[in-house]
């Protein structure tokens, strides 16, 4: 913790906050992180259901070409916007993926996982003034990242109701002369919502009437159960306008390899490939060549682990119903956001005391922005048995109420 | 085989205590179908024992086990069936397995000593008719069994909360 009346410059006796840029000091401590503190201070016998990363290892043949390449001397720098056969590999996947055509040479830029590619995009387009609409509950650095790049974050709430889906109505609610960007996050953390093709269509009509840039995290795409995930930059007319990020670290439990791309119009990613350059240079070499084996030889084993999340996804919305808590169906990524409205606490309230009454931490809705509140985010990349222990804990701090 | 009994062939590998109710659940089966399933696999003798994968090592009372090459001359007629029958029928015998190659048996026996293994080798195993030769290997330490890695060095290094 930053002791800032302590910390006071030996020259002028300036605190040392006021060296601090106003955009930085503006942006709010994450609350995520004031729960990490909670939570790792209180360790003893805790279930953590907080966890935002796969509980699998990376893929052993993807480790194992990491560690080959490095045997073999390939520490060096890459080309700026990645390894030739890694933006083809990226290029060659999202075409058969998700139908979206992008030129390995100018359209695909690998970064130093899927932050820095939101970070590069909004620093690339973002005048001072500009309006950047979020839906929300969402991730927790889209708002904090476009503050940085000067522009104005204008959160639009989604609702459980509507499966926490994006609606035209509430879009169009938000716009503004200075509505620039729209930031989208489907499938959803921390709400586990998608989005269809005939739920995109009246949003890409927005899109274009009001003539929005789209930056399109779509990180989780490939965890999405019982359908397909539409890729936004897949609709009509939509591909040059979107910028769509995504990364190795959710569907080839690669988080720590920092492995992340953003592809889009060849004038933004030269863009953004500007800023790159000249603040990472490239991203890592090892990361890269792993990433590279994760698409040409890991599709299976990534099929294998999307069927074993399913399969988890099921148990704990069936628990969190049997249980007493009204869970909506999450069909992407892998966490349930079930409602806690009805214990009358704020979801901070009920994250703490359920993390020191019943050993369970699950991260408290209201960090993620509006319309979290009342919620808990729970992961459910843990063991069945981890899960059903987890649910019983719950249940019975529940009954106690 | 359909699906579904494959899926739940798939969960039991990992864990053959879950019920048909928890198996339904996480396959979005109805539980009736899913012990259905089950019931005809057991029949069919698809699924043909739920036993337990132990660590003997672990174990005070120590076990060995040595896989051993058996060479033999097939039977007119019954090929190595009948021999293979000979050998598996012996309760010191774990697996039996057919192979290619510069042999023709592999047979898994277990014992509690050393000694306990040769002799059966020697006063078993080698006089039956039609065996040729036979190697002997013993097992000095079991790291993976089964799909089941008994002493998993990764643990969960995740930090406990993450956005």
């Amino acid at each position: 913790m930053i002791k800032d009346e302590a910390a006071v410059s030996p020259v002028n006796k300036k605190s040392m906050k006021d060296y601090l840029s106003p955009a930085v000091r503006e942006i709010p401590p994450s609350g995520i992180r004031k729960f990490f503190d909670l939570v790792s201070n209180s360790k003893e016998d805790i279930i953590s259901l907080g966890v935002g990363e796969p509980d699998f290892s990376t893929p052993w043949h993807v480790r194992e070409a990491a560690v080959y390449s490095l045997e073999r001397g390939r520490t060096k720098y890459t080309p700026n916007s990645g390894i030739p056969e890694l933006r083809e590999a990226i290029a060659e996947y999202l075409y058969k993926s998700f139908q979206v055509k992008y030129e390995p040479t100018d359209e695909v830029l690998v970064t130093v996982g899927g932050s820095e590619a939101i970070d590069l995009a909004l620093r690339a387009l973002v005048t001072p003034g500009d309006e950047i609409l979020i839906p929300e509950p969402c991730y927790i650095s889209y708002s904090p990242i476009t503050t940085i790049s000067g522009g104005k974050a204008v959160g639009i709430e989604t609702f459980a109701k509507d499966q926490f889906k994006l609606t035209p109505e509430a879009l169009r609610a938000a716009l503004t002369p200075r509505s620039k960007i729209l930031i989208l996050c489907y499938p959803s953390n921390p709400t586990g919502g998608i989005m269809t093709y005939e739920d995109w269509v009246p949003i890409a009509k927005i899109v274009e009437e009001n003539d929005l840039i789209v930056i399109s995290d779509e990180i989780y795409a490939e965890l999405t159960y019982g359908q397909k995930h539409v890729s936004f930059a897949a609709l009509p007319g939509m591909k040059d306008r979107t910028i769509l990020v995504s990364g190795f670290s959710k569907a080839f439990a690669m988080t720590g390899w920092r492995m992340g791309y953003a592809c889009g119009h060849p004038e933004l990613i030269s863009a953004m490939t500007k800023i790159h350059q000249y603040t990472v240079m490239c991203a890592p070499i090892m990361g890269q060549v792993a990433a590279h084996e994760a698409l040409t030889n890991g599709l299976e084993e990534k099929d294998r682990m999307m069927e074993s999340y399913n399969q988890r996804r099921r148990l704990v919305v069936k628990g969190f119903r049997e249980i007493g808590l009204e869970c909506h169906e999450p069909q992407g990524a892998f966490y349930a956001f079930p409602s806690i409205v009805k214990t009358g606490m704020t979801s901070d309230e009920f994250a703490q005391r359920l993390l020191f009454e019943a050993k369970v931490a699950a991260v408290p809705g209201h960090v993620f922005g509006l319309g979290g509140e009342g919620f808990l985010r729970c992961s459910y990349a843990y063991s069945v048995s981890q899960l059903n222990e987890a649910l019983e804990r719950i249940g019975n701090f529940l009954k106690k109420l | 085989m359909d699906t579904l009994k494959l899926k739940i062939l798939e969960i039991l590998k990992q864990d053959a205590r879950c019920d048909a109710a928890m198996i339904a659940t996480m396959l979005g089966a109805a539980e009736a179908e899913v012990a259905r399933a089950i019931s005809e696999m057991e029949a069919d003798k698809v699924i043909v024992k739920y036993n337990t994968v132990v660590n003997w090592s672990k174990v005070d009372d120590e076990k060995v086990t040595a896989l051993i090459e058996v060479q033999i001359t097939p039977e007119r007629g019954r090929g190595f069936d009948a021999i293979a029958e000979r050998i598996y029928l012996y309760p010191e015998v774990k697996s039996v397995y057919l192979m290619s190659g510069a042999y023709d048996l592999l047979v898994e026996v277990e014992g509690s000593s050393l000694k306990e293994v040769a002799s059966f080798v020697s006063n078993k195993l080698s006089p039956i008719d039609r065996v040729l030769s036979t190697k002997t290997n013993f097992i000095l330490k079991k790291y993976k069994q089964d799909g089941i890695i008994f002493e998993d060095q990764e643990n969960d290094h995740r930090l406990l909360v993450s956005p």
